[in-house]
């Protein structure tokens, strides 16, 4: 194995575990957890997956904008597995006619 | 079946569609990493040590070009980045865990792992490290696996876009995303961290996109949370 990759990955791996415990970390100094900082941790997720979701919408495609739209609107009613069947095949499919 | 046995085969179920969306990922890591000549003892070194899909591309790709090592690993820190925010929101979750399977239950904690926990205790369950491995234990060993695999039988893996199954990922986060709609502000924070996120993508470039698109999301909550505790009569 090449010593430079190697470096590479084990203080990548540091890096990685740092973010992974860091947000926690520095929570727990905290006894208590005021209501403001409450509301952030709340919206984490939505904010998050919405950032990396968002620009699929915009910069893909017609096919991949439209089924995102379409995929946003079944996952009200269908679970995780058949939307990811249902959301493929459209976006399959669009890739072809448009 | 004991309790423990019970909670882990739960948390196996609700890792299936998180397997059946990250494995071809894991595949294309693989198959990528192998053409820019990483052995496979580094592959899998990558996926056992790192375990986060999209700063295992950054590095790979980084690997190729003639790049100073610590940039590298900052693009990776970088990309990481936003495990931060979901590292503060999930220690209240997993309080309960003894020291050890906490610290595991971290370094585990990838987009899908973070986002079904704090959906799963959403719902009222209890998440007990026998669910939480349950699904997170599968995830990893797919992903490790996938990547040999995408390695040795990298040349068989035919173009992503053309099986379609580079939208898988997207499709599943964006499944993810609704399934949060329940959460207090979440139209406004879904819309303006997507908004800014977009904007973003142009301005400043992958991968920061993300983190400042989620950090735009968590100050409207911020805010909103603020504004209904100053109406609250005192």
């Amino acid at each position: 194995m090449d010593p430079t990759t190697l470096t590479i990955i084990a203080f990548g791996a540091v890096a990685t575990y740092l973010t992974r415990i860091g947000g926690h970390v520095v929570l727990s100094r905290f006894s208590s957890i005021p209501p403001r900082v409450e509301a952030a941790l709340e919206a984490v997720p939505a904010a998050v997956l919405a950032a990396i979701v968002a620009p699929y919408f915009v910069y893909e495609g017609l096919a991949e904008s439209l089924t995102l739209v379409v995929a946003a609107l079944l996952a009200l009613r269908v679970p995780a597995i058949p939307l990811l069947v249902i959301g493929w095949a459209m976006v399959m499919a669009l890739r072809q006619v448009l | 079946m004991s309790n423990d046995t019970r909670q882990f085969l739960h948390g196996v179920r609700a890792a299936l569609p998180v397997i059946a969306s990250i494995t071809p990922f894991s595949l294309l890591f693989g198959a990528l990493a192998a053409e820019q000549s990483l052995s496979l003892a580094e592959v899998v070194l990558m996926s056992v040590l790192l375990y986060a899909g999209a700063s295992q591309m950054v590095g790979i790709e980084l690997f190729g070009a003639d790049i100073a090592p610590w940039i590298v690993v900052f693009s990776i820190l970088a990309v990481n980045f936003r495990h931060v925010l979901y590292s503060a929101a999930m220690g209240k979750t997993i309080r309960h865990f003894a020291l050890a399977p906490k610290a595991l239950a971290f370094f585990v904690m990838t987009d899908p792992q973070f986002a079904v926990t704090e959906k799963h205790a959403e719902g009222g369950a209890p998440v007990t490290p026998a669910w939480y491995f349950g699904l997170g234990v599968p995830c990893y060993a797919m992903w490790i696996a996938g990547s040999v695999l995408g390695a040795v039988f990298g040349n068989l893996i035919g173009d992503p876009r053309a099986t379609g199954v580079d939208f898988l990922l997207p499709l599943y986060f964006l499944g993810l995303v609704m399934g949060f709609r329940g959460r207090a502000m979440w139209l406004p924070v879904v819309g303006v961290s997507g908004a800014v996120s977009v904007g973003a993508h142009q301005i400043v470039g992958t991968p920061w996109h993300i983190s400042v698109g989620a950090l735009a999301g968590v100050i409207v909550a911020v805010a909103l949370a603020g504004r209904h505790v100053g109406e609250r009569p005192a």
